[in-house]
């Protein structure tokens, strides 16, 4: 008897679940589904949802009309970039703090979460003057050293959290054992730290990847990425629906896929380790 | 354990992202700081020390300072209030017994993926367009008159926008704080008598506190510096101009250096009054 009513509410649940769950994706679904329609019947009245002639078309447009592939490379570039430049910074740090705490490790722990919380725009135009001097302006290298000081604080606490969980008992005693700081390193510390730095890197690409505010402001054709060619479709060009959408779903496909894998280590990246 | 020699290596492997950030916060926000005390405007060729405070008052007692920090205001308590009671109710039923769970948790986390350029667009040109829009349609199939939303409702529009953003996050985070309820202690008091109602507000809602705490604070870090999606949608017309856009225009758009810096730096100790507060929360959790 318990068992029936547990499976009525079961079914319940799961109807109200997906119902929702369904209404939240669904801006999502139509552009992969609008990206895959001729322009006529993609604003055709009454919307179509499944009975049209799917094409490939747009996406061949797209490329062809305004150089995807730069974009996407651009936006490759810096994400890449930026990560490998971030962890290559942040390890070392993220190690010493964890694993060498001193008295005022605490505190540059805060600082260094601190200078996440300026408000970009308050440093806009000084940036954008250095970067015009130096003639930088525009350039991928630019943005991915930027992007790396933007997401610096959240690599180093996201490393820190989970070196922090590695046992220090283990070190000592491959101390004990006399190896070397550097095959402590090597052999003992790096494999259990791997899978942390890895969903750190998976992570930080995608916030990279969707940075907007520097992407928006510090580049113009050159080092533009996918952030800033969609932003291109704002007028009038947005009207082309199916193309829009077609650059869109290009734009958000890797990220979706890579973000689904991250899910559970987003949680503690985004909270700095207060919610695990 | 940890001797003079490791301890000297240690600071060495911090130096650089200390000394990086250092550089990355202090000089251009010195450089902010002393534009926002100059008359500076390049395209008038202007470069002129100093106005004292002149730039700040101006800034402060402008008209349209007082509407962008209400329209900042507006903004971020209503992306807030729909993503954190959404993302209460989204996380107690995400808990629940159901079919497809992973599934359904996958579908919900979705939208905190996609660029914040891509869903802006996405929502102004194929829901909220007045003609082609689903939205327009869907009025119309009810007998109503379709909205241009953005140009009727602009500060609607884009918290609505936002909020679809943020709601996977927050749903995230609270779904895992509910999870680490234990379902002992919940059925001991559903065994005491104790009803669904008093269940939430005295069980769940106290244990999920913390959560809450901490999603209301980043999210107010990330929204009061929200741009793209109304650089993409508004342009910020329409009374859509947060004090981050304001200071934007200031700055780039018509080039007015001094009194944009003055905006900028007001930005900069509104922002912190908030991270202040953040950061007494993550820093008491470093303790535990």
């Amino acid at each position: 008897m318990a068992r029936a009513v547990s499976t009525q509410r079961k079914l319940i649940y799961t109807v109200v679940a997906w119902t929702i769950a369904l209404l939240i994706f669904f801006p999502i679904l139509w552009t992969i589904l609008t990206s895959f329609k001729t322009e006529a019947d993609a604003i055709a009245d009454p919307p179509l949802f499944l009975g049209f002639d799917w094409t490939l078309e747009n996406y061949a447009i797209v490329q062809e009309r305004s150089d995807y592939m730069r974009y996407l490379w651009n936006s490759v570039a810096i994400a890449c970039g930026s990560t490998a430049l971030g962890i290559l910074i942040a390890v070392p740090a993220a190690w010493s703090m964890a694993f060498v705490p001193g008295r005022k490790t605490k505190d540059i722990l805060l600082w260094m979460l601190s200078t996440k919380m300026l408000p970009a725009v308050g440093v806009l135009y000084p940036i954008r003057l250095i970067l015009i001097e130096l003639g930088l302006l525009d350039t991928k290298g630019a943005l991915i050293f930027i992007l790396t000081l933007i997401n610096l604080p959240i690599i180093v606490w996201m490393l820190y959290t989970y070196f922090k969980e590695i046992p220090g008992e283990i070190l000592e005693a491959a101390r004990m054992d006399g190896a070397s700081l550097r095959s402590e390193i090597l052999y003992v510390l790096t494999p259990m730290a791997v899978p942390g730095i890895a969903s750190t890197i998976l992570l930080n690409i995608i916030l990279a990847w969707n940075e907007a505010f520097w992407s928006l402001t510090l580049t113009t054709v050159d080092a533009a990425p996918l952030t800033a060619f969609i932003a291109s479709y704002s007028s009038p060009e947005g009207l082309f629906y199916a193309k829009l959408s077609a650059a869109s779903t290009m734009a958000i496909a890797p990220i979706l896929i890579m973000g689904w894998f991250s899910q559970k280590q987003l949680v503690r990246g985004l909270t700095f380790g207060a919610v695990k | 354990m940890a001797t003079q020699h490791s301890r000297s290596a240690a600071r060495l492997m911090m130096a650089p992202a200390v000394f990086l950030l250092l550089v990355w916060m202090l000089i251009p926000l010195c450089l902010t700081l002393w534009f926002s005390v100059l008359d500076y405007r390049p395209l008038r060729g202007t470069f002129d020390c100093c106005e004292g405070f002149g730039n700040y008052t101006r800034f402060l007692t402008s008209s349209s300072f007082q509407s962008s920090v209400i329209t900042t205001l507006l903004m971020v308590g209503g992306i807030l209030l729909i993503t954190v009671i959404g993302g209460i109710l989204l996380a107690l039923l995400l808990d629940q017994p159901m079919w497809g769970q992973g599934p359904v948790r996958i579908l919900v986390i979705a939208p905190f993926f996609v660029m914040p350029t891509v869903s802006a667009l996405v929502w102004k040109n194929m829901f909220m367009n007045p003609v082609n829009g689903l939205f327009a349609h869907l009025w119309e199939a009810m007998g109503l008159q379709p909205l241009d939303w953005l140009s009727q409702l602009p500060l609607f529009s884009i918290i609505l926008i936002v909020a679809w953003m943020w709601l996977p996050f927050a749903t995230l985070i609270l779904l895992t704080s509910v999870q680490s309820l234990s379902s002992e202690q919940l059925e001991a008091a559903e065994m005491d008598g104790a009803g669904p109602f008093s269940r939430f507000f005295y069980m769940i809602l106290p244990h999920m506190a913390r959560a809450i705490t901490v999603v209301i604070l980043i999210q107010t870090i990330f929204l009061l510096s929200i741009f793209a999606e109304i650089f993409v949608t508004t342009g910020g017309a329409f009374g859509t101009r947060t004090l981050t856009y304001l200071v934007y225009q200031r700055v780039i758009e018509s080039q007015n250096v001094g009194l944009g810096s003055a905006g900028g730096i007001i930005a900069v100790i509104l922002a912190n009054i908030i991270a202040l507060v953040l950061m007494r929360v993550v820093g008491k959790n470093l303790d535990a």
